[in-house]
């Protein structure tokens, strides 16, 4: 193979290229540009005005959250390859001159870590879950938050549309079936509509999440029977397996059921979501419309600067 | 098989119920089972019978009742025999 040749210039070396990413040396992990921010900005602005209306709570969480309540929310059934938690050095001054050593010859250093009470959050809404909960029973017309946090997950890759550590915004809803299946259904017709609006083709389509191993394919045949999920895809970086942007979610009681929580007539509260990719938005508008937002068209460009 | 199969049931899918005072045909949803409950029991039953469901086979349908669970696993070992 030819070492001198230029390689295949693919979306994710064009977006470094045009600075709007800043590669730090780690798949899925990058820095992000004025511009790009800008972009992330508006279309934050955007779920606003399509979603401000119905009285949100608003809650922002750092993007980590305490160790029992991920243990507790049963994240490491489903997705334990994805989960990242923060380790850091608790041993002696012998212990710390062996982990420079270690360090020093390029070898494991890590022996020495213990785990703290943090993890990365790995999605926006599960720091919400015992907060509510401890908050006791849901006034009768349940409740909504509007959340947006940093996620981690631990899946290295290439496609930029993948990242480690990424921004979900998140509006949360817990009530009874028929709230919380009301509200996923208006925003099945929202979400494609605000995202019509941006000019990208799209699709809405049935999913599951990526349950572990075989077992696994279980929880997703089941997701997908009762049409638990909806993605709405947009083509980022491939036509034949578009990325999902957004994502309408009904947890059934699965939360309401971990965390006790109650509606006002003491029944187990059932949950659902609608949550926003909001760099994979960003990437599919630049995918599609080019990388200088001033040539974008016009009909976009009043839709997120007005 | 039924009988097996309600020993598995009793030790691994945490019913809320006695699983004794489960008819054949009952619903094991209406009676608590979970997605991880299913997931475990079927984990169990492949372990006890030495059998393997395949993907298409890995849904709530087959696991809906011990009747049901019954049929899906003597169709797996028919398609095995």
């Amino acid at each position: 193979m030819c070492q001198n040749c230029p390689q295949p210039q693919g979306f994710l070396a064009e977006l470094i290229d045009t600075g709007l990413l800043i590669d730090t040396g780690v798949d899925g992990l990058y820095g992000r540009s004025g511009l790009f921010e800008e972009v992330i900005a508006r279309f934050d602005d955007l779920i606003t005005r399509y979603g401000g209306q119905d009285g949100a709570e608003i809650v922002r969480f750092p993007p980590a959250m305490s160790r029992k309540h991920f243990e507790k929310s049963g994240y490491l059934k489903s997705f334990p390859q994805l989960a990242g938690t923060v380790h850091s050095f608790a041993g002696d001054e012998r212990a710390h001159a062996q982990l420079l050593h270690n360090v020093a010859d390029g070898v494991d250093w890590t022996d020495g870590q213990v785990s703290t009470e943090v993890v990365l959050t790995p999605a926006a809404c599960y720091p919400l879950y015992p907060v509510v909960a401890k908050r006791g029973p849901l006034k009768a017309d349940g409740a909504l938050f509007d959340l947006q946090s940093y996620c981690f997950r631990h899946e290295p890759s290439k496609d930029p549309a993948r990242m480690q550590l990424f921004r979900m915004r998140e509006y949360v809803r817990f009530g009874t079936p028929d709230q919380v299946t009301e509200f996923r259904a208006t925003w099945l017709e929202r979400g494609q509509a605000m995202m019509k609006s941006l000019g990208v083709p799209l699709d809405v389509d049935v999913a599951n999440d990526p349950f572990f191993g075989r077992a696994g394919r279980m929880l997703a045949n089941n997701q997908r029977d009762q049409r638990l999920k909806f993605e709405l895809l947009i083509p980022i970086e491939s036509k034949e397996k578009p990325t999902a942007c957004l994502s309408f979610n009904y947890h059934q009681d699965h939360f309401g059921t971990t965390w006790g929580i109650q509606t006002a007539a003491g029944e187990t509260a059932h949950t659902a979501c609608v949550g926003f990719g909001m760099e994979r938005v960003a990437l599919a508008l630049f995918r599609h419309h080019g990388y200088d937002v001033e040539a974008w068209p016009k009909a976009v460009r009043d839709v997120l600067w007005g | 098989m039924k009988t097996k199969i309600r020993e598995i049931l009793t030790k691994t899918a945490k019913l809320p119920v006695d699983v004794a005072t489960l008819r054949d045909d009952d619903d094991l949803f209406n009676a608590g089972l979970t997605s991880f409950g299913t997931v475990e029991l079927m984990m169990a039953l492949e372990e006890a019978f030495d059998l393997e469901f395949p993907d298409k086979m890995m849904n709530r349908r087959n696991f809906a009742s011990i009747s049901g669970i019954e049929q899906a696993l003597q169709s797996i070992l028919s398609e095995h025999a």
